[in-house]
């Protein structure tokens, strides 16, 4: 298949730009797409006319926007979709072997990240009833009904979901995709080596049936994102701590930054350490470690040296291999600069002293490698002295985690703002201690690895809460 | 008049500037110490265009640090002149002095706009830098000169990109909006056609009122590069494609090259723009050896000659790069198209802020 064209899709409408870059394959000088990019002032336009697709989804039976979400999660994972301009269609290999190409996935992630996307779609009931606390959907048709015996009324806080996506990770697609059955439109930027994904996405849903007008795709500049940014009535973006202090105080934002997420073994469980190895693996590697819910610290009230040598030989068996390889674990990064300016972070942060690079003395090479024209990093695990360590909390695109020794009773002191927290214990003083660290933002008791969620929980901010407001309302018996 | 004829013609005004401008009787302080020093007389060696590579690159440093009264033609020097200023962030702005050269650029520039869409008789409004700019007579000598009058609004672009510098987005944004807002009142108040701003400015209206259903028919503007999407949005979303976009390049040192507004469709909005020829001359030099001009249809800086009574400016770098494109019928010399910031490509340049 020859390079396809990407356009803008503006509320549905295909704009091809005469502003057009490509995207090579990764290591290569070969196009793997062109895409059409859109100028700041014409995002600017448009934002202005999304009220009129807020309407048209207004419009519809939020039922039937259920229905519709799930079907398009079947004909995301197995329909051929239009691709690009000229009516090429994409099969789900070719969307698996597009986004490898631009993005340095494996095949295998890329696999396991779509079926994770058609989990979201396939469970938007499960998903609407948790956020909104049971809430019946038909309320959002009319605007108001009743909720545990109380009158309760909605409405849309935007006319528009803006999502600043990043090239790095299909599956936060799965943030915006309950949206389109809450009613409120999309509009998406795409990360720059990631088309791929948002755009399926939308060919999905729009062949189950939704109404395009309700998607809109704009590649563009630092210009345009900035534009969304500011314009846009609620926008999530994805960004490191400066980005999530820039917008803090900001209520249309939404950050996604770093989760600096942790497994935590309790005083009552830590002699039976070796039962948690694979699930402290899991935690750190799942999704080539790439996942702010992917554990970056783990910490113990002792063993420290003994588990991190075995957690480290664990993770040494994951070794850059060929993208199409079914065993392929770990990603390369798009942008070849990346990993070296990481590697050089960790070397940096070994060098300051307190810290031991244990996966050193099992992996194969240097943790900085190159294959196939692409960069790796691979796994790393330190062993941290202390909390006061640079390591000990630090958060990297690839599998990469701290073992630091800390009695029980100062954990929850020490381990900082968490996105999740997987605690193994039954000790339930302490885990009375843990749902009441307002540091934690999601919490698994017991051996549940830190990158399994269920997304009927809010994730990093309520969607529903994000797009509507509860608002205080009265009829009168006589109207 | 074939490229042959234009280039006679062209070699005819710099014999005409360059006597003027080293006699002591007509010429300027300036350029008659210039030529004591340079070994050279430029009135016996300089015979036409080609030969103005004899002259050094015209330093931007020498309208700042020169006193003006040093540009000032000998033939000149008991008329009062205008002060004109060039951006200026920071310190001292450049300055050119004048007299009449932005009557004779704005009524040749006239007779380029079609009466269809900036029709005689109308009135116009500028949205735009004013004060010390040339720009703020030129426009209204334009309306003037075509029957109408023009209203103006501020913008102090200086501040702005100061305001950007220090990334304060939300007051550029909010100081723009204040801009806005007196222009919108005026379109709306007053029967006004025609309109000289910048592209930003254009699309910031456009936000806010519908410009052609406002009864404006023609938007002359200029002011920063523009690539060839933005142009197709300005045309056919911003003005509905109801009125006529008329882009422009110049600055205070040139005058305006002009564009083909008509073609620009057919062009994929990709603007080709001609120097006012014979009063000033356009060349796309090759960066690194500024004595090479580049090929048709290759990158390279833009170089500016201006070739006036006023005013002598030899191989000006300007801060653009553009792609050399062949003459038109209608301008039969080379034109200059898609500029750009020079040094784009590589670094971020802040530029196109109002």
């Amino acid at each position: 298949m020859s390079a396809p064209h990407i356009p803008i899709l503006r509320q549905g409408r295909v704009y091809k730009s005469l502003d057009v870059q490509t995207v090579n394959r990764l290591g290569s000088t070969e196009a793997a797409a062109e895409i059409s990019f859109a100028c700041a002032d014409m995002i600017k336009y448009d934002l202005q006319k999304m009220g009129q697709a807020r309407a048209i989804l207004k419009a519809m039976k939020s039922e039937d926007l259920i229905e519709i979400t799930k079907k398009a999660g079947e004909i995301f994972l197995h329909d051929d979709l239009p691709i690009g301009v000229d009516g090429a269609l994409q099969s789900p290999e070719d969307y698996v072997l597009s986004l490898a190409a631009t993005s340095g996935l494996p095949h295998s992630l890329i696999r396991m990240n779509m079926k994770r996307l058609g989990g979201i779609f396939g469970q938007i009931d499960t998903i609407f009833r948790g956020l909104t606390r049971g809430l019946d959907i038909a309320v959002l048709d009319k605007g108001y009904g009743e909720q545990g015996g109380s009158p309760v009324s909605f409405s849309a806080s935007t006319n528009e979901l803006a999502v600043i996506l990043p090239s790095n990770s299909p599956a936060v697609n799965a943030l915006w995709i309950p949206s389109i059955a809450m009613k409120v439109p999309v509009l998406l930027k795409p990360g720059r080596e990631e088309p791929w994904t948002p755009w399926r996405v939308i060919q999905a849903f729009i062949k189950a049936g939704c109404p395009p007008e309700a998607f809109s795709l704009y590649p563009t500049q630092h210009d345009g994102s900035g534009v969304i940014i500011r314009r846009a009535g609620r926008v999530m973006l994805f960004g490191d701590d400066s980005t999530v202090k820039q917008y803090e105080h900001d209520p249309r934002i939404e950050v996604h930054g770093t989760g600096y997420s942790k497994l935590l073994i309790g005083e009552d469980e830590i002699e039976n350490w070796r039962d948690y190895v694979d699930t402290i693996v899991e935690s750190i590697s799942a999704n080539s470690g790439r996942s702010c819910i992917c554990t970056s610290t783990v910490v113990v009230p002792k063993y420290g040296d003994e588990i991190a040598k075995v957690v480290a030989q664990r993770l040494a068996e994951i070794k850059p291999l060929a993208q199409d390889d079914p065993e392929a674990r770990l990603s390369g990064f798009a942008n070849p600069k990346f990993a070296e300016w990481i590697n050089e972070a960790v070397e940096s942060g070994l060098k300051s002293g307190g810290a031991t690079d244990v996966t050193a003395e099992f992996r194969e090479g240097e943790r900085f490698q190159e294959r196939d024209g692409m960069n790796y990093l691979q796994p790393t695990l330190v062993r941290c002295q202390s909390f006061d360590q640079d390591l000990a909390i630090r958060e990297f695109l690839f599998p990469f985690a701290s073992v630091v020794e800390c009695p029980q009773s100062e954990m929850l002191d020490k381990i900082g703002p968490s996105l999740v927290v997987t605690a193994i214990t039954r000790d339930m003083d302490w885990i009375n201690q843990l749902f009441d660290c307002a540091t934690i933002d999601r919490l698994n008791i017991g051996n549940v690895p830190t990158n399994r969620i269920q997304w009927d929980q809010p994730h990093e901010g309520n969607l529903f809460e994000f797009l509507y407001t509860r608002r205080s309302f009265q009829i009168a018996l006589s109207a | 008049m074939s490229p042959d004829e234009a280039r006679s013609q062209l070699d005819a005004q710099v014999r005409e500037t360059i006597q003027w401008h080293f006699s002591p009787e007509t010429g300027c302080p300036f350029w008659l110490d210039w030529a004591k020093t340079a070994g050279w007389d430029p009135r016996q060696e300089i015979k036409g265009y080609e030969d103005i590579i004899k002259f050094p690159h015209f330093q931007d440093e020498w309208l700042r640090d020169e006193k003006n009264e040093r540009f000032v033609p000998n033939a000149y020097k008991y008329r009062p002149f205008n002060v004109f200023e060039t951006g200026g962030t920071t310190g001292l702005p450049k300055q050119r002095v004048g007299w009449d050269d932005y009557k004779h650029d704005y009524e040749q520039f006239s007779d380029t706009l079609s009466d269809e869409f900036f029709p005689r008789g109308g009135n116009w409004i500028m949205v735009g830098p004013t004060g010390p700019r040339r720009l703020r007579l030129a426009v209204e000598h334009l309306a003037n000169h075509r029957g109408g009058s023009c209203y103006f609004v501020d913008l102090d672009p200086r501040w702005v990109k100061k305001l950007i510098l220090r990334k304060e987005y939300d007051q550029a944004e909010r100081y723009q909006a204040h801009v806005m807002e007196q222009a919108v009142e005026i379109i709306k108040h007053r029967d006004i056609k025609c309109i000289f701003t910048t592209p930003k400015l254009l699309a910031s209206i456009g936000e806010r009122i519908s410009i052609p259903s406002h009864g404006l028919r023609g938007c002359f503007c200029g002011g920063t590069s523009m690539t060839p999407e933005y142009v197709r949005f300005l045309q056919e979303e911003v003005l509905e494609d109801k009125a006529q976009f008329v882009p422009t390049y110049g600055n205070t040192l040139m005058g305006l090259a002009v564009s083909i507004p008509e073609e620009l469709k057919q062009n994929q909005y990709s603007v080709t723009y001609y120097a006012p020829q014979p009063r000033a001359v356009l060349r796309i030099v090759d960066a690194d050896n500024t004595e090479i001009t580049k090929d048709y249809g290759e990158y390279g800086r833009v170089e500016l000659t201006t070739l006036t009574k006023e005013f002598f400016m030899p191989r000006f770098l300007e801060r653009d790069e553009a792609i050399r494109r062949k003459p038109h019928a209608k301008y039969p010399w080379d034109g200059v198209g898609d500029v750009r910031p020079f040094g784009a490509m590589t670094k971020t340049v802040i530029e196109g802020v109002y």
